[in-house]
């Protein structure tokens, strides 16, 4: 059973010249250390995907299983618990919790999913280049070690599922190689199913899969 | 072009515009509103002054109060112009007012400026004239005096005959009026004094103007809170719209200037509506200044107001400069930021904490200045330029108390969502710090002005119970009926206590002196706040007087020192005694000292301590066929003065409201206007598993818990706000100095205003986080692309 599942899924957006169709029953599997990296141009509907996938968004059909559950049969609160112990989510402009420091920040979603080993923490800390950083906040850091934050809190609560949405999109090549590889060592590391949205080709290379979006379908 | 770019902000922002335009117009309103009543109270007193001296006319006083008409021919056909003037207080319909008589025909020139346009043939034959509001309160009486302007309210002026008749004076007149030259040497038993200018008045409730302008001020400083806190943000929202207009040619100079139009603009608007407002609030709070100056002072102020169009100029100006002083950090941040600033919003200037260590030593050095004027200053000015150093010291030292009291609360959880809660608050304390500020000098105000007046209200109901001993008090209609109902009254009651005074200036202040009855009443109830051993006895064996603290602060007289009393020459002070709500000086001597040396002073009123009340009462009705007016009882006597005392602070509990209102509008307008900031903060933990709901509520916790923390902090501010106003402000403006005292349920009550008011600042924002669902929080993200 796949970790990830989306069967179908369907959503489009108003506008003024009336609903605009972004994803047309997209369907898409992810397994337990899989990295899949999902592609395609502006507009095509990535990002949509990855919210739906997090259960961030509802899709108006199409049905998301994580860990075999339905997102749609639970509620606001089951799908944020689901979120907080199973998912994992990384965003471009890394969003850390700007009022707390690195250390607060790497265990907050695994303390959040009650989850926390601060061992496993500080090993994480460690491999990420971040022990020296504990104690700085958010906006004493560089962009690079930003994401690099940004991927050990995902990671830290060891969720079953790493959801990351242009997580290099504002690094320099060499610093997004570095902190790409380091995710993708990680994750499989745990075994954790990674969903990747990425413009880079070379990236998307180098994942186990890669599926294209465009208009809406999967290519 | 570069003005209707700037402008388009405020159509995408409509609420940040709302709140630049309600907070400068609250700060306008509130500020000329107080205006407005002090100039309509002055302007009153100044008529009462001149209703009586016009063109500084002095007058001619007797040593021992009134003096014989005859008095009046004699100067006249010794050539000395003066004219008589009989003035007394009466009760008509149910009003006590004052009767004013004078002699048209030798009356200065202007001071029958009410009979200017009159019927002097109607005056003369016993029709007065009063002002339209003291003919309504009077209502219909025998003497149906006309409405005029000119004469003060509260008064009623008539013809001399018409006055003596009324006031049992026949034969006799009050003072004359000189309208020449003084004569030399001075006629015996008579004394010069200058005119009234309306000054001693206006000295006397300077105090009180100063109050209100001090509220007026602080209301003004909080509304300019909101304009500062919403201009700075639409600064900040803007940084991109500055660098793109700079990078398209348009000057520094032109950007500055466009940026100081719209403020202008702004200050326009709001200053116009601001005005409106003003004089409407005004309108509404001028019975009950009118009310508290008569209680207070028993000054004049007639309850509807007057438009001043030098008034409507100031105020306009103040709200130039508010909007000025409030935006003025923009401009200068406009004029120096580098051509490519970067556009990305960032933590307003206050974030840095060397914005929080310069408020620190701003706070220090204003802390200190407070304490030095507490030890060193006197005087009305210096107490409350204390007061001003000392509020804002607690005012810039919010926020770095506030961050103290948050990290230690931070450092003390333990749970993931606890340790955010406290340092996203304090990470916020910044953007918040204005809006608390104001919220910490608005309770901090209310507290202090509420203990005073607590401690003001205790204080005073036990001296009216020490006061007010005697169970009834009987106003004669006049000086034979005082004696024809001592003598009735003697044998059937305890004992009969009669109230003689005479007008006199003591220690160069304006004042009387009363004769006090020896008789256990006073001696076991007259309260004293300082006396030399033995001063019962003292005083009835005439070795001295008592005074009243008023004059006993302001001369500086206590125990051991002598005052001059008219007629008696120095006299030794035995005692001195609170006297609340009397603005003039008072001595006592014993009864038939003040006969000898104040023969003939008719009998005012008469205190009557009985065991049977009703049937004294009764026994008056049927022998004297009294009024009902002229016979008060205990009861109506406490009930009547603390109604005044209620009405006194009437208008100190509205601006109280007034100011917190503001307060929580500033509040309000802060978290609206932050309310686009905060999804950026909240998106990140809703992505990790808190529910829109959950963080909803945080949010309306917060803003319980600032607004309790704020509360802690007003306490200590208050209760110094409080002493302030008891031992130095109450003492310069009023003469006396009450015990602070504590009142908990006032505080607790306070509390839970406040909490009220921060829980209605922030339930907007909260209400719009939660049914917005994710979909605001989803657009962070969403606006990565």
């Amino acid at each position: 059973m796949p970790l990830l599942a989306l069967e179908d899924i369907r959503k489009s957006f108003a506008s003024a010249e009336g609903a605009v169709p972004v994803l047309q029953g997209v369907s898409l599997d992810v397994a337990a250390g899989q990295v899949v990296a999902l592609t395609g141009e502006s507009g095509s509907g990535k990002s949509t995907l990855l919210h739906i996938a997090a259960g961030l968004e509802a899709p108006e059909s199409g049905r998301v299983l994580i860990g075999g559950q339905d997102m749609a049969a639970l509620p606001d609160a089951g799908r944020a618990k689901l979120r907080r112990g199973t998912v994992g989510l990384v965003f471009q402009q890394f969003n850390l919790v700007p009022s707390l420091t690195v250390g607060a920040n790497l265990a907050f979603q695994a303390r959040l999913a009650n989850v926390h080993d601060a061992g496993f923490c500080t090993d994480l800390a460690a491999r990420l280049g971040l022990s020296d950083l504990l104690a700085r906040y958010p906006e004493q850091l560089s962009g690079g070690q930003q994401q690099r934050v940004a991927i050990g809190r995902a990671l830290a609560a060891r969720p079953k599922v790493l959801l990351a949405d242009e997580p290099t999109g504002n690094l320099d090549e060499a610093t997004g190689d570095a902190v790409f590889t380091l995710m993708l060592d990680l994750a499989r590391a745990q075994g954790t199913g990674l969903l990747l949205v990425t413009h880079s080709a070379r990236l998307a290379g180098q994942c186990d899969r890669r599926v294209l979006l465009r208009a809406g379908r999967l290519a | 072009m570069t003005l209707s770019a700037l402008l388009s902000h405020w159509m995408r922002n409509k609420v940040q515009l709302a709140m630049v335009l309600v907070g400068l117009t609250l700060a306008t309103a509130l500020w000329s509103g107080v205006q407005a009543l002090n100039a309509q109270a002055r302007g009153a007193y100044a008529t009462a002054a001149a209703l009586v001296s016009e063109d500084g006319a002095p007058r001619l006083d007797s040593a021992t109060g009134q003096m014989p008409q005859a008095r009046f021919i004699e100067l006249r056909r010794a050539g000395v112009l003066v004219s008589p003037v009989v003035e007394g207080r009466v009760t008509l319909g149910d009003t006590r007012v004052t009767l004013l008589g004078i002699d048209p025909l030798t009356a200065p020139p202007g001071t029958a400026a009410a009979l200017a346009d009159g019927d002097l043939q109607g005056f003369l034959s016993g029709a007065g004239y009063a002002h339209p509001e003291t003919l309504e309160r009077i209502g219909a009486t025998d003497m149906s005096p006309a409405p005029s302007q000119a004469v003060p309210v509260g008064t009623v002026l008539v013809d001399i005959g018409t006055a003596q008749n009324a006031l049992g004076m026949t034969g006799q007149i009050s003072h004359l009026l000189l309208t020449g030259p003084a004569p030399r040497p001075m006629p015996d038993g008579l004394r010069l004094s200058q005119p009234e200018t309306g000054a001693e008045l206006a000295g006397l409730t300077d105090s009180f103007h100063l109050n209100l302008t001090a509220f007026g001020a602080l209301a003004f400083a909080v509304g300019l809170f909101i304009v500062h806190s919403a201009v700075g943000l639409a600064f900040e929202q803007r940084r991109g719209l500055f660098r793109t207009l700079r990078s398209l040619g348009v000057s520094l100079r032109s950007l500055t200037l466009a940026l100081a139009v719209e403020l202008a603009l702004f200050a326009l608007l709001a200053g116009l509506a601001g005005l409106a407002l003003g004089y409407v609030m005004a309108a509404a709070l001028l019975p009950d200044v009118a009310a508290t100056l008569r209680g207070l002072y028993g000054a004049p102020v007639p309850g509807s107001l007057q438009f001043s169009p030098v008034w409507a100029l100031a105020g306009l100006a103040m709200a130039f400069a508010g909007a000025g002083l409030a935006g003025g950090q923009a401009l200068w941040r406009l004029w120096h930021m580098p051509v490519l600033a970067p556009a990305q919003p960032r933590a307003w200037a206050m974030a840095s904490g060397r914005a929080m260590r310069w408020q620190m030593l701003g706070a220090g050095l204003l802390a200190a200045l407070a304490v030095a004027l507490g030890l060193f200053g006197s005087g009305l000015f210096a107490g409350f330029a204390l007061l001003a150093a000392a509020l804002l010291a607690a005012a810039l030292l919010t926020r770095p108390v506030l961050a103290l009291g948050l990290a230690l609360a931070a450092k003390a959880a333990r749970a993931p969502v606890l340790q955010w809660f406290w340092a996203d608050s304090r990470q916020n304390l910044p953007r918040l710090s204005l809006a608390l500020m104001a919220l910490m000098l608005a309770l901090a105000a209310n507290i202090g002005v509420g203990t005073m007046v607590a401690s003001f209200r205790a204080t005073f109901i036990d001296w009216l119970d020490q006061r007010l001993v005697a169970e009834m008090t009987i106003t004669p209609r006049d000086a034979a009926q005082a004696v024809a109902l001592e003598d009735f009254l003697a044998p059937r009651v305890q004992a009969v206590l009669p109230l003689r005074q005479v007008d006199a200036t003591l220690a160069g202040q304006p004042g009387a002196v009363f004769a006090m009855r020896d008789h256990a009443t006073f001696r076991d109830n007259w309260p004293l706040i300082a006396q030399v051993p033995g001063v019962w006895d003292g005083l009835a064996a005439e070795q001295g007087a008592l005074i009243n603290e008023q004059l006993a602060r302001r001369a500086d007289l206590w125990p051991g020192d002598s005052v001059a009393l008219p007629g008696a020459g120095e006299v030794a002070i035995l005692g001195v005694y609170p006297d609340y709500g009397n603005p003039l000086a008072q001595a006592i001597v014993t009864e038939g000292w003040f006969d000898s040396l104040y023969p003939g002073t008719p009998t005012r009123q008469l205190a009557i301590r009985t065991d049977d009340p009703a049937a004294t009462r009764a026994a008056l009705l049927d022998e004297f066929g009294l009024s009902a007016q002229a016979i008060t009882d205990q009861a109506q006597a406490k009930a009547l003065s603390l109604a005044i005392f209620e009405r006194t602070f009437l208008i100190t509990g509205a601006l109280n409201v007034l100011t917190l209102s503001v307060a929580a509008l500033a509040l309000f307008a802060t978290l609206v206007t932050l309310s686009g900031l905060r999804l950026v903060q909240l998106a990140p933990l809703w992505a990790m598993g808190l529910t829109v709901r959950h963080l909803a509520g945080l949010e309306l916790a917060r803003a319980l818990v600032l607004a309790g923390l704020t509360m802690l902090l007003a306490l200590p501010v208050g209760l110094m706000l409080a002493q302030v106003l008891l031992a130095v402000i109450n003492v310069q403006a009023f003469g006396w100095r009450l015990p602070l005292q504590i009142f908990p349920a006032d505080w607790a009550r306070l509390a839970l205003w406040a909490g009220l008011a921060m829980l209605a600042a922030s339930a907007w924002p909260a209400w719009r986080l939660w049914r917005g669902g994710g979909g605001p929080l989803l657009r962070v993200f969403a606006n990565e692309r």
